[in-house]
């Protein structure tokens, strides 16, 4: 008896699984592009995978760029850059299905979907960086050390990303309440954690480029910058992905969605502003930090890509198009992207170009640090960039677009 | 004339905290005109160092807590870069040739009058507030409760290098055969733990220029030179706010 139904139950689940993957594969037409988009993301993935491997066999002192006076690089940069786009994205979204702004509505289940995905990116390139993987599993959990924001962080982020999956999980099964209160509990847990990575940099009291409030109020910020981009720029590639014409509704959640960028760049702009002026107050050590920025080896980074790419002709762009122009719109919110990638960098980076001895002016550190990326670091950075890719493109095609109804 | 500023009375009262900060700034102006040293802006007292180096002045130098509150007194001027402490600390220590728990700085400066070049060796600082221990998330670094020595616990260690990002001393390096940070433990499990009484570094510098003791200990040169007034005593990089446990004298 207890044989049948456990036969019966098999062959159910299998019917099930069978009727699954065959919509799946269903759903899964679409133009040549879209394929070779896959297959370009899907070959960055298994390059990275490769890439990491290797440098974890050959030592990642040798396979890094990254050193005993840098030893954070492009790969806690990149990580930084999935996880705070991850957190904008819960929290832009946040705005309508938590909070009720009817307009911003029919980006939320998208933008959710993509918070899962970009929070595992970087999930996904910070496991390279992290030497031992198995460790942390195991003594982050029975050895917690409470004092440490990177504790904290990763484990507010594992309930972060907990909380986005069930959200997400019950907007597609159309269950909107829950799926509401679950959403809050994932801003609060998002809010929690991104705050939390600010302060692992804003903590380090020995580091005056980092030291100090400042880090985790800019984070959130600057997460909200990062969401408002990228959920404007793949909306619009979603439209493209699947062939579609963006009704009046979307169009307007977009036009809404500008807003917020306008805002959050504009503030941004005003915290950048202020870090340098007070910086060029601290010690020595900060202000030769700055200096790099502004006029050093980091000044077209920080000038071309972060200030002007990142920020001011989004910004202009953004207001120019009167959250009508979807070209100036889509063309701001890529340029935002790219620009904040190499805000996260340089943040990261240059916070660590100044040798902890600079000022005591001895001959071994009378000059900056520098660190380039190597191939390795390059190609997991791709690999996360490739998961993003590959998790969109396949997403659109199992959700269906990501269509929700307005309740 | 600096000199003249400087209240003799207010002087003799040694609590740091009695003095008030204009004339206490001005014992500093004369500390460093008598001594005349003045050391890139590292000085950081030109009075006992106790007081600064700790975070509360009663609570520390009433009772250090620490027993054996170990420290190095570096003595700045003697140290004449033989790297013999160097060598015998990776050989102690089993410290890979990528590596090094401790090493030396060279400082130059051409104006000076007489030598112009001086030697800086630097460990780590044992700190009281240490930003690595702060930052580990496992607790693979912590602070003994014993010694006050920072120690690893090398299995624990994820290798997230938040330590080596925090260290104000740059004392930290990512060991490859133990797949987990490496840093000076002031030859703890190589010496101190087998009846030694010495750190490697110290026992073979020819030139005394590291002593190290029991700055919980009134009878030690480490406790002696600290706590002398006559002394200019100071800690490198204060700024970072770690309380370090190694301190630099000269003369």
């Amino acid at each position: 008896m207890a044989e049948d139904v456990t036969k019966t139950a098999e062959a159910a689940v299998l019917t099930g699984w069978r009727a699954g993957a065959a919509g799946v594969l269903q759903s899964l037409q679409g133009t040549k592009g879209y394929y070779a988009a896959l297959m370009i993301s899907g070959v960055l993935l298994l390059a990275a995978v490769a890439a990491g491997i290797h440098a974890q066999y050959i030592g990642t002192m040798n396979a890094y760029g990254a050193s005993r006076e840098v030893p954070w690089g492009i790969l806690i940069s990149t990580y930084v850059f999935f996880v705070v786009t991850s957190t904008g994205l819960c929290l832009v979204s946040s705005i309508g299905h938590v909070f009720g702004v009817k307009e911003f509505m029919p980006i939320a289940k998208r933008a959710i979907f993509l918070s899962i995905m970009t929070i595992m990116a970087g999930f996904f390139v910070i496991a390279f960086e992290i030497e031992n993987p198995l460790r942390m599993a195991l003594y982050n959990v029975i050895s917690p050390n409470l004092t440490s924001n990177i504790w904290w962080m990763g484990t507010l982020y594992g309930a972060y990303m907990f909380f986005m999956a069930v959200e997400f999980t019950f907007l597609v099964i159309n269950k909107p309440k829950i799926a509401t209160i679950i959403g809050f509990m994932g801003v609060v847990a998002g809010i929690a954690a991104h705050s939390n990575l600010g302060a692992v940099f804003g903590m380090l009291h020995g580091r005056e480029f980092w030291y100090g409030p400042y880090m985790p109020i800019y984070f959130i910020a600057s997460a909200m910058m990062s969401g408002a981009a990228t959920i404007i720029f793949f909306t619009w590639l979603a439209y493209k992905v699947n062939g579609q014409k963006m009704d009046g509704l979307m169009k307007k959640a977009l036009q809404v969605t500008t807003k917020v960028g306008i805002l959050l760049i504009s503030v941004i702009l005003f915290f950048t502003a202020w870090k340098f002026i007070t910086g060029f107050v601290g010690g020595e050590a900060k202000t030769a930090a700055l200096e790099m920025l502004l006029s050093g080896s980091y000044a077209f980074n920080f000038w071309g890509l972060e200030v002007a790419a990142g920020m001011v002709i989004p910004l202009a762009l953004f207001i120019a198009s009167r959250g009508q122009n979807l070209k100036m719109i889509v063309t701001a919110s890529a340029l935002m992207i790219f620009g904040i990638f190499f805000m996260r960098y340089d943040l990261v980076v240059v916070g660590q170009l100044v040798p902890v001895y600079y000022e005591l002016g001895v001959n071994e550190y009378s000059e900056l640090l520098s660190y380039t990326p190597s191939a390795h670091e390059i190609l997991i950075v791709l690999g996360g960039m490739g998961f993003v890719g590959l998790t969109f493109l396949l997403g659109e095609k199992v959700f269906g677009g990501h269509k929700s109804e307005i309740h | 004339m600096l000199l003249k500023k400087i209240n003799i009375e207010a002087m003799k009262r040694e609590d740091a905290e009695i003095i008030p900060p204009l004339e206490r700034r001005d014992f500093l102006k004369l500390g460093l005109l008598i001594t005349g040293v003045f050391a890139g802006g590292s000085i950081l007292s030109a009075t006992s160092i106790v007081g600064k180096a700790f975070a509360s002045t009663r609570e520390f130098t009433e009772q250090y807590p620490y027993k054996p509150h170990y420290s190095m007194l570096v003595h700045q001027d003697r140290c004449i870069d033989c790297e013999v402490c160097t060598t015998v600390c990776a050989k102690t220590n089993n410290v890979p040739t990528y590596g090094y728990r401790t090493r030396i700085l060279e400082r130059e400066d051409r104006k000076a009058v007489d030598r112009s070049r001086e030697f800086i060796p630097v460990l780590c600082n044992q700190c009281n507030t240490p930003p690595c221990v702060i930052g580990c998330p496992t607790k693979a670094t912590y602070k003994s409760a014993t010694t006050g020595i920072v120690m690893m616990e090398s299995k624990k260690c994820i290798g997230c290098k938040t330590c080596m990002a925090a260290c104000p001393y740059n004392a930290r390096y990512f060991n490859e055969e133990t797949r987990a940070v490496d840093k000076c433990d002031f030859c703890f499990n190589s010496r101190l733990s087998r009846g030694e009484k010495l750190t490697a570094c110290a026992e073979a510098c020819p030139a005394k220029a590291r002593i190290f003791g029991d700055l919980s200990d009134s009878g030690s040169e480490v406790f002696r030179t600290v706590h002398n007034m006559e002394k200019t005593v100071w800690v490198l990089r204060p700024e970072a706010g770690a309380k370090p446990n190694v301190f630099y004298t000269k003369g």
